[in-house]
């Protein structure tokens, strides 16, 4: 892709002045680099704040932030990912940060709300499998590139509309020998400005696929039991809430795609991510072990077909990683129930006060409310409420007690 | 005069080398012992969290004094264990006293119910999680040391400088490879 963009500079540039080539390389390099450190240096922060994403405490989900250490210790990565919780009811999950010394792990609330514990196990250990990978900033930096090319291709493009002309004419009467190579340069200029943004984004969605693969194995790698994630991505794949926050340019980061039309059509060279029932298959085709190879075995039977998925350093691991037993009885779910506790998370994340009055009703105590006392509505009781400072404190206690570990 | 040059050079030479491979012998071991702390810590916790569920379930669960007295008895003996192989064997006991506990649990729908128990539970199953993850990481860098100290050329310094074997934090019981089964 970097060769696409480098290659589009040099056509461009000997298009506006012969031998300026290497300038326009160089100009292309220079967008480029501006627009890969913006993305490098905040290109976490930009994405949270874009899914509207909370940071939250191990006081709002503490099975969420006990699952992430587990996995934190399985992959042995040297920092725990700060964790966030996204105020939405479509289940789903993304990871990001720069290298696994900075990263984050955000999860829906809806996700939350619907996948038991093995479940929720085999999708933080696919967005950490994304962080250990390294696959935030692979992504990152290949979509920066496309970016890239797509800006310049449309700005060239659309100049060359407005004063295309005037300047070829300029040019051939100075320089007349050089006619020939002259239109065979701005022939390429135009075909490659058409052609480079198909191309790069071809490469990049094939990238995005084949690092969801990638991520799914280390997912089974870790957990040991990959019908965790298959029946994840199950639940996940079956919801039809719509994402309110994601966008297409975020799109690629999440678990499975934001979008309900993408996740049912079938695969095509424009996803991100592969069809969700071929990835949930190969999963479930992992009969003999957990291990990159056994993933690989898999795919290859799934797809009918073998591709290079995994690294070759990563296949020599020949060590038998046996597929653990569940965890815990699957229980019957139940709808009203699992409503009842998304609604509460979703409050909990936005600092809504609960009291419990003498007679059993909990009231849900949004931050706006003034007074210090609220009437319960069922026995008219008059029941204080915890300040927020008070609440902050308490946050800020548990989370002092938490640090000299 | 260039015999003595290639002498001297070779002297560094195999100087360097030695003091690259003591190092990294240095460095497995540091390895390893920090990977034992990471198990150590979840230890730690499971033995904390007994008391706790121990003193929740207990007015529940009148009538089995026997499994919650072989929970703790089991508890003190890991906590009083000393080398990895000691302590891998009373915490293997530890395990299936939990697991049996578990399962009698079972007969108590009131106790199932109790947000505090739940709580405890989530608690557990996580540490017993943490306890196989940090013990995966554990043996990987027992086998790396050990193949190293036992490998020609650094065998050698290894010897010199006493660099022992370490022992693997096994759990032999087939049943306890695998995290407990948690029911509800």
């Amino acid at each position: 892709m970097g060769t696409v963009l480098l290659l589009l500079g040099y056509f461009i540039g000997e298009y506006y002045s012969p031998g300026a080539g290497f300038g326009g390389m160089a100009l292309a390099f220079i967008l480029w680099a501006f627009m890969a450190f913006v993305s490098y240096s905040s290109g976490d922060s930009i994405l949270l704040l874009a899914s509207r994403a909370k940071e939250v405490t191990p006081k709002v989900h503490q099975q969420l932030f006990n699952v992430v250490e587990e996995i934190k210790i399985a992959a042995n990565l040297p920092k725990m990912p700060k964790i966030y919780i996204i105020d939405e009811e479509a289940p789903n999950a993304f990871a990001t940060g720069r290298n696994p010394e900075n990263s984050a792990v955000a999860v829906t609330a809806g996700l939350l709300a619907r996948l038991n514990r093995d479940e929720l196990q085999g999708v933080i250990a696919h967005e950490i499998g994304h962080i250990r990978n390294r696959d935030i900033l692979f992504v990152t930096m290949a979509g920066v590139t496309l970016g890239a090319i797509v800006l310049i291709s449309q700005i060239f493009l659309r100049s060359m509309f407005f004063m295309g002309g005037h300047s070829r004419r300029t040019r051939s009467r100075s320089d007349s020998g050089g006619g020939q190579l002259q239109l065979i340069m701005v022939a390429a200029a135009i075909i490659l400005a058409i052609l480079a943004p198909i191309m790069a984004q071809m490469l990049y969605f094939a990238l995005s696929r084949k690092r969801e693969y990638l991520a799914d194995a280390t997912s089974a790698r870790l957990t040991r039991y990959p019908e965790g994630l298959a029946s994840a991505l199950e639940k996940i794949s079956k919801s039809n809430v719509e994402m309110k926050t994601a966008n297409k340019a975020t799109a690629p980061m999440y678990i499975v795609s934001p979008f309900v039309k993408v996740r049912q059509k079938m695969a095509s060279w424009s996803s991100t991510h592969p069809p969700t029932e071929e990835r949930i298959r190969i999963l479930r085709n992992m009969m003999h072990g957990a291990n990159y190879v056994d993933y690989q075995n898999a795919y290859n039977e799934v797809k009918g077909k073998s591709a290079s998925l995994i690294p070759p350093s990563a296949l020599e691991d020949k060590e038998k990683v046996e597929v653990r037993q569940r965890g815990e009885k699957l229980s019957a779910e139940n709808k009203k129930r699992q409503k009842r506790d998304l609604d509460d998370l979703i409050r909990t994340v936005n600092k809504f006060a609960f009291v419990v009055c003498a007679c059993g009703l909990k009231m849900k105590v949004p931050p706006e409310f003034k007074d210090d006392k609220v009437k319960c509505p069922r026995c008219g009781r008059d029941n204080p409420i915890p300040a927020p400072e008070i609440i902050a404190a308490a946050e800020a206690a548990s989370r002092a007690r938490k640090r000299p570990k | 005069m260039i015999i003595a040059i290639v002498v001297v050079a070779l002297i560094v030479i195999l100087g360097a080398m030695l003091v690259g491979m003591y190092n990294s012998l240095v460095r497995l071991r540091n390895q390893v012992d920090n990977a034992w702390s990471q198990i150590d810590v979840q230890l730690k916790r499971r033995h904390d969290l007994i008391p706790n569920l121990v003193e929740t379930t207990k007015g529940y669960m009148k009538h089995e004094r026997e499994t919650l007295d072989s929970v703790t008895n089991a508890r003190a003996r890991a906590m009083g264990a000393g080398s990895v192989g000691e302590k891998a064997e009373a915490e293997t006991e530890l395990g299936s006293a939990l697991n049996r506990f578990m399962l009698v649990v079972e007969n108590y729908p009131d106790l199932k119910a109790n947000q505090n128990f739940l709580a405890l539970q989530e608690e557990l199953t996580s540490t017993e999680n943490k306890i196989a993850f940090a013990r995966q990481g554990y043996n990987d860098q027992v086998l790396f040391y050990n193949n190293k100290i036992q490998m020609f050329p650094s065998n050698i310094l290894a010897g010199m400088f006493n660099f022992g074997k370490r022992e693997y934090f096994e759990i032999e019981d087939r049943g306890e490879r695998e995290a407990p089964e948690v029911k509800f």
